[in-house]
């Protein structure tokens, strides 16, 4: 009989029960999936991303379908910090699992007081830093793919809270690798990677994009491959824990992330088609592990052949 | 809940149009008219995301194949409109299925006694069924179908033997009167003061042509919307319509899935379309 692997992982001190976290944009808040899966069966929740002002986001058609993916422009539509400490937090409360919020900021010091609002709840075990969204044109493409102004703003965000930082990461970059080594530079305890891709669809008949932003970000099976490239790649450049995501539909998509470097990885757009996603990739790392004789997913962490 | 699920039935009641009916767990005897399913191919990636379908039907049958003896159903209709319906459409007795189900907020019946008009068109048809079922247990109700063809015109039979009283309009004439099924139910709505309700599914120019009726004519409303969505349960946003009071600055997006799929018409902001 072998005896239960150990799934815990250390994210920048926050102690996850297994590596398989939610990601921001895909699990509403929390509350959304709580009659599909045990949200005491999964590593972390991450919040949809958090500004300082309600937000109304963009205008609809906000999402197509592509082979093996799906193109969203939805435009950080969020309710805003003040209502998510007074209409979210208080069932987050009663989960005993880390929530990481994800935050957003139209300007550098929108970032500032931001982390330093969330930096004043108790109850949010880590701060994940949004530099990276596709479909808004104010400010964040900017910090996402400029070195230099990805350093500046993650530096205002360590400056203005002692909770784990985490920096979500852009793929829409000439250099992933530069851009990872900038933020951890300025504070950044862990990345997570990748956000979506920028990309488009067209209808043919009407001559006209689908989304009504024109451009949205790919998530799905479709982005898997580009997304394992570049954990391996900043696995090799940087000693920060790394959160792996981009297509991860089931239990061997994880531990392969987990063999290109990471320490946990985030599950998207498979929340959308199967709201137990989450929790049955993490029951299936486990199955894994027990059947190839791996005491502890610690020891798979970067442990590819290559 | 979500559940696994097996094909029983699967036909094509008009050309291009399907009704399938499928197993389900006895609790999907509690959904409401109105509310609605995702659907899943089992295991395929492309088409990733579930379809949503209203549901057009649901009841249980005598069967020695199950524990009970009995099975429960639900049935959709829907329309081959691309890649996830194309494959619906091939699906045959046996094949399995992801559902979950019943999602969104179904129809308030109002007030027995007070009339109820229905008006529909294409697949919209597929919940006012339904919700035709349940009204006509209480109250006098009559449908306006509507569509481009006589083809899009469905299952008004199923509607008759309801003991609804139906009125049919087509863009060609092909079926009842030629034009539109609004102007039809302006002219029976000019004759006929009692008290009624509406109940509003089908194509976006349909619905705001009965939101203007509704207005003018101070009648209770309610209409079901369509919409592409991801999730199903309110996490994607990508179903939303604007609320009443929604801009840019007090935003106010309702989602069709979770705040829907059905809505009074004073609820929805109907001019920014």
């Amino acid at each position: 009989m072998a005896t239960k692997p150990n799934m815990s992982v250390d994210i920048a001190g926050i102690k996850l029960r297994n590596p398989v976290m939610t990601a921001s944009g895909t699990f509403g808040y929390g509350r959304e999936f709580a009659d599909y899966l045990d949200l005491e069966r999964i590593g972390a929740m991450i919040t949809k991303g958090l500004s300082l002002k309600p937000k109304a986001g963009n205008p609809t058609p906000r999402i197509v379908e592509t082979p093996g993916g799906m193109l969203n422009a939805i435009g950080l539509q969020n309710v805003g910090i003040d209502a998510f400490i007074e209409e979210k937090l208080p069932f987050l409360r009663t989960v005993d699992t880390p929530v990481i919020v994800n935050l957003y900021g139209n300007s550098l010091e929108e970032y500032g007081e931001l982390a330093e609002r969330i930096d004043a709840i108790p109850e949010v075990a880590g701060i994940e830093v949004n530099i990276s969204c596709p479909n808004v044109k104010q400010g964040g493409i900017v910090f996402g793919t400029d070195p230099a102004a990805a350093y500046e703003v993650v530096k205002l965000v360590r400056d203005s809270t002692i909770k784990p930082l985490i920096v979500k990461l852009s793929p829409n970059v000439t250099d992933i690798v530069a851009m990872a080594r900038a933020c951890v530079d300025a504070g950044a305890e862990a990345l997570s990677l990748i956000n979506t891709l920028t990309g488009m669809a067209i209808d043919l008949a009407k001559r006209r994009p689908i989304l009504a932003n024109v451009t949205g970000g790919l998530s799905g099976p479709a982005i898997k491959p580009v997304a394992l490239r570049m954990v391996w790649q900043v696995s090799k450049a940087v000693d920060v824990p790394l959160i792996g995501i981009g297509g991860i539909m089931n239990a061997t998509d994880a531990l392969e992330f987990i063999l290109a470097g990471a320490t946990a990885v985030q599950v998207g757009t498979a929340n959308f088609l199967n709201p137990s996603a989450a929790q049955e990739i993490a029951e299936g790392m486990e199955l894994w592990l027990v059947e190839n004789g791996v005491a502890d997913v610690n020891e798979l962490i970067g442990s590819l052949r290559a | 809940m979500q559940f696994k699920s097996q094909v029983i039935s699967n036909v094509e009641v008009s050309p291009g149009y399907y009704r399938m009916r499928m197993t389900a767990p006895p609790a999907v005897l509690d959904a409401r008219p109105g509310q609605f399913v995702m659907v899943r191919v089992n295991g395929a990636i492309d088409p990733l995301l579930r379809r949503p379908f209203g549901i057009y039907d649901l009841g249980a049958f005598a069967t020695p194949y199950t524990d009970c003896g009995r099975q429960t159903f639900l049935e959709i209709l829907y329309r081959v409109v691309g890649k996830g319906t194309a494959m619906l459409a091939d699906l045959h007795q046996g094949d399995h299925l992801e559902i979950l189900a019943p999602l969104g907020n179904g129809f308030d019946l109002g007030p027995a006694g007070e009339d109820k008009v229905l008006v529909g068109g294409g697949v919209g048809l597929a919940p006012l069924y339904f919700l035709a079922r349940e009204l006509v247990k209480t109250a006098k109700v009559r449908l306006f179908a509507g569509g481009r063809t006589k083809e899009d015109v469905l299952c008004i039979t199923e509607f008759e033997r309801l003991g609804v009283e139906t009125y049919v309009a087509t863009d060609d004439g092909t079926l009842g009167d030629q034009g539109l099924v609004t102007e039809v139910l302006t002219r029976y709505l000019a004759d006929d003061s009692g008290s009624k309700q509406l109940f509003a599914c089908g194509p976006m120019p349909m619905l705001q042509a009965v939101a203007r009726i509704a207005a003018a004519q101070r009648i209770p409303c309610q209409v079901s919307l369509e919409a592409y969505m991801a999730c199903g349960m309110g996490a994607c946003l990508g179903c939303v319509v604007p609320g009443k009071h929604h801009s840019a600055e007090t935003p106010d997006y309702r989602c069709v899935c979770k705040d829907g799929p059905v809505f009074g018409y004073h609820e929805l902001q109907w001019e920014v379309r």
